[in-house]
């Protein structure tokens, strides 16, 4: 019992205070990456006026919004305790399977929802292959990576499709604005913000979170581990499959070279915004703000005229001291 | 009471783990309304018992009938739809929830409801928490100690309403107090007509709470009897098939022996504050303590799992002994078997022989640093012998062995390196009787082989049967030594309650 009280009472150490109120900010691994946008928002615009400008919000929103997509899917997937290192080989087949079956007079939204499909069922398999096999999510889905870039090549026969034909009103979800605001920027939000949502609330999204917290405890609660595990790998092939869909209407192209090495930009916002490898922690919000730290990041160095041999490095440099910080802030707790 | 039909019938149940078969045609009936005890020694098969009836394992042949019908229980999930909860040995709660989350995880799990009602989950949460103890169902489950962690576990089973109830030694890392609350809670849900199982390696709560016994040895029913009827002796007799000499070996003959260690001021800035305490050669030392005294915090700062805020160790040479890390005490011979043996004391995925071998694994290498195998068993047969461990072969992997032979293999880990001085917090926690002697006297042996022995813990008999003198902590600060004929349950009581700080300095004083 002593230590019950022991830990009331740190939990009830005085409130208050800009400082203390800041450090709790920190704390909390979305508050930390918003005070690291909020200071390279600062600083940027110091350095450049073009940074506050809607033109330039509008190109960084744009640069990430599509792959934002992917990364609510992963970030999902991360928590149940699995990585799907496939996705940019997903996204390209969907929009590679999409792209064939207009090509061959299939009407174009039919087409897309048959791109998705089938990279859904792509994922059912590989989901197969980890809870009835019992492999591990890191080569399963490292032979899916191969295996779906290698059937994107064989649809293609290697060579891009060229989709300007398709109806503008297709084109209208990749393409379009709606109210000044592209319609890309309109559907990436409704996924983040109902991904975030379900995920703390839905009582199905909850199940994802116990299994990669505990296995154990969630098979003691009832929770079918394996049917969970599934659907979650289902759901961020889908998504992948879905942000494939999206650089279709927006490219008017399907090339089966798209997304290479998407897949590691991807995993590292969702690692960035708080997931954990190991399951059980993270949130859709971090990933987000993630993935917007990285874009903002790399636009920040092109309009600062940093030298391309240079942006990789950097990018990394930063990308190491965010989560240095956020891991010596947290380290205590 | 003992007339009512059996809810649970269970009839010549036979598992296999492969080619081993653990459970040889057990029979086991429950009744509405009484609390029956499980008690076996480790490995006899309890918990596998146990588990197959929550459905998480199948049985390999056998019949289980529930209120008269047969039926299988595939999982979990049927468990819970018969009305059947259970406590697990280990603790299996998801760290990154609340409390709230994990206390009610089987209902938010089967809830058709689309939305999670957080409101409503917290208070029933905090209901069904209140029964047990004060802990705020908002709290997040991995920053709690393994005590509350447990009572967390304990109400998780009580959120169904169930008919049957089985814990699988639930008392193992609570305090007196929270087990009281626990009996009272138990002994309602009897009167109620819920049947319970209980599984304990401790006679005395056996004996205060269950009204039948049923013991199993080496995978078989050997008796089952109503409590009255049995004497506390006979069922240790049951229990390891031969009679038990006596729980506890005789204490040191020569307690003035040589300084070992000397700690001096000892703090480490939080839990522990200014402790100060030598060890001799030949004795066992004890440090008693409610929980959350820094006990644990006390043996950690020692041997360098913790920094050191201020304070001096030496050793018998008189040399100064400030490790920076764990690693450097074990090079100079002091080691610690920490609380938790799942989480820091041995490698659950390994091999009893990959574990034993793990803390100096140059000791069974070849001069070119290749791991020599039959070196390795070599020693993991030897340590084996010693301290009794029932397992396959050394190869079987250590989270396929009882509880308490788990704890065991991370005892032996522990005496692989020939340790000077050895630090145990509750080496004895979930070790049944026959076991628990084995390693007191070992413990003793060690003692006269003058290595030096510390052992944390909390249950009071040991401490009282095991050591010859006792440092008692309270609230973080040294209340008290007691030695010889001071060492009583009384004193002990009084000094961990922290009501005798006014005359502790003297006690020290006296006795040191
Ligand atoms: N998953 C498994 N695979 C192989 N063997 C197992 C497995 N689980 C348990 N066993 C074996 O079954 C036997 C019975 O184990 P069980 O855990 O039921 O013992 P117990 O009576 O609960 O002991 P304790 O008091 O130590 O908890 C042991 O010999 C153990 O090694
Ligand atoms: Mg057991």
């Amino acid at each position: 019992m002593t230590d019950d009280s022991a830990t009331k009472a740190k939990d009830t150490a005085p409130t208050g205070g800009l400082l203390f109120q800041l450090k709790r900010l920190l704390r909390i691994r979305e508050g930390m990456l918003l005070l690291i946008l909020a200071a390279l928002f600062v600083a940027m615009s110091f350095a450049s006026e073009y940074f506050l400008t809607w033109g330039n919000m509008r190109a960084v929103l744009l640069s990430f919004s599509t792959e934002g997509i992917v990364v609510v899917g992963m970030t999902i997937l991360i928590i149940v305790g699995g990585i799907d290192l496939s996705v940019g080989a997903t996204m390209c087949l969907a929009m590679v399977v999409a792209g064939k079956l207009f090509l061959m007079g299939m009407n174009p939204w039919l087409a897309s929802v048959m791109g998705v499909f089938a990279t859904g069922f792509a994922g059912f398999v590989m989901g197969l292959f980890v809870t009835r096999v019992g492999l591990g999510f890191f080569i399963t889905s490292l032979a899916f990576f191969g295996l779906l870039r290698g059937m994107s090549f064989i649809i293609t026969e290697g060579t891009p499709l060229s989709l300007y034909s398709m109806p503008a009103e297709f084109k209208y979800i990749g393409q379009g604005t709606f109210y000044g605001v592209p319609v890309v920027i309109i559907i990436f939000f409704v996924v983040a913000i109902l991904g975030d949502i379900l995920l703390r609330r839905a009582s199905a999204f909850r199940k994802i979170i116990y299994v990669g917290s505990n296995e154990n405890a969630a098979n003691y609660a009832g929770i079918d581990v394996r049917k969970v595990r599934l659907w979650t790998t289902v759901l961020c092939s889908s998504l992948a499959g879905f942000a494939g869909i999206m650089f279709m209407a927006r490219l008017g192209v399907a090339t089966p070279t798209f997304g290479i090495g998407a897949e590691l930009n991807i995993i590292a916002a969702a690692v960035i915004g708080g997931a954990s490898l190991n399951g059980g922690k993270g949130s859709v919000l971090g990933a987000i703000l993630g993935i917007a730290l990285l874009s903002l990041v790399t636009s920040s160095m092109i309009l600062l005229d940093i030298s391309i041999f240079w942006q990789d490095t950097i990018r990394s440099l930063i990308l190491l001291a965010a989560v240095s910080i956020d891991h010596l802030v947290n380290k205590h707790r | 009471m003992s007339q009512a039909a059996p809810i649970l019938t269970l009839t010549d149940i036979c598992k296999s783990f492969g080619p081993i078969e653990v459970l040889h045609d057990v029979s086991f009936d429950l009744r509405p309304g009484e609390i029956h005890a499980l008690a076996g020694e480790n490995g006899a098969g309890k918990s596998t018992l146990i588990n197959i009836i929550g459905g998480v394992h199948a049985p390999s042949s056998g019949e289980i009938r529930l209120r008269g019908k047969a039926i299988t229980i595939a999982s979990p999930l049927d468990a819970q739809d018969n009305g059947i909860s259970l406590v697990h040995q280990e603790i299996a709660l998801c760290p990154d929830v609340t409390i709230a989350e994990n206390v009610l995880m089987s209902e938010i799990a089967r809830s058709r409801a689309w939305f999670v009602n957080y409101g409503k989950i917290r208070r029933r949460a905090a209901t069904i928490l209140s029964k047990l103890t004060s802990l705020s169902p908002d709290m997040r489950l991995g920053s709690l100690s393994i005590s509350n962690q447990q009572l967390v576990e304990i109400c998780r089973a009580l959120s169904q309403d169930c008919e049957i109830l089985i814990l699988d030694e639930p008392t193992a890392a609570l305090t007196q107090s929270e087990t009281e609350a626990l009996f009272r809670l138990l002994r309602e849900l009897r009167d109620q007509g819920v049947a319970i199982i209980y599984i304990s390696h401790r006679m005395s709560e056996i004996y205060k709470l269950c009204d039948r016994i049923t013991v199993l040895r080496d995978g078989r029913r050997i008796s089952t009897d109503n409590v009255a009827d049995v004497t506390p002796d006979e069922v240790v007799q049951k229990l390891i098939g031969r009679k038990l000499e006596a729980l506890y070996p005789p204490k040191s003959r020569s307690p003035d022996g040589p300084v070992l260690m000397q700690v001096s001021g000892l703090s480490d800035g939080k839990k522990v504050h200014d402790v100060s305490f030598t060890l001799r050669r030949g004795e066992v030392l004890g440090i008693a303590g409610l929980i959350g005294s820094g006990r644990s915090e006390l043996l950690h700062a020692i041997c360098g799992l913790k920094a050191r805020a201020s304070g001096r160790v030496t050793l018998a040479d008189g040399a100064d002994f400030s490790p920076q890390r764990y690693s450097d005490a074990v090079r100079k011979g002091v080691v610690c078997l920490s609380e938790d043996r799942k989480i820091d004391g041995v490698f659950l995925n390994l091999s009893i022989a990959q574990n034993t071998s793990s803390m100096r694994i140059s000791q069974v290498s070849t001069r070119y640093g290749f791991v020599n195998r039959h070196l390795e068993h070599q020693q993991a047969e030897t340590l084996g012998r010693r301290l009794n461990i029932r397992a396959a072969s050394v190869q079987q992997r250590v989270f396929e062995l009882s509880g308490g032979n788990q704890q065991k293999v991370a005892f032996a880990r522990l005496l692989s390196v020939a340790p000077r001085i050895i630090l145990l917090d509750e080496p004895t926690r979930g070790i049944d009787v026959g076991a628990k002697a084995e390693i007191h006297q070992l413990l003793r042996q060690l003692a006269e082989d003058g290595i030096g022995v510390i052992v944390v813990s909390s249950e009071l008999s040991e401490v009282l049967g095991l050591c010859d003198r006792v440092l008692v902590l309270s609230e973080n600060r040294v209340s008290g030594i007691l030695q010889g004929d001071d060492l009583t349950e009384e004193n002990l009581v009084r000094l961990a309650a922290g009501r005798a700080r006014g005359n502790s300095n003297r006690k020290e004083a006296h006795h040191d």
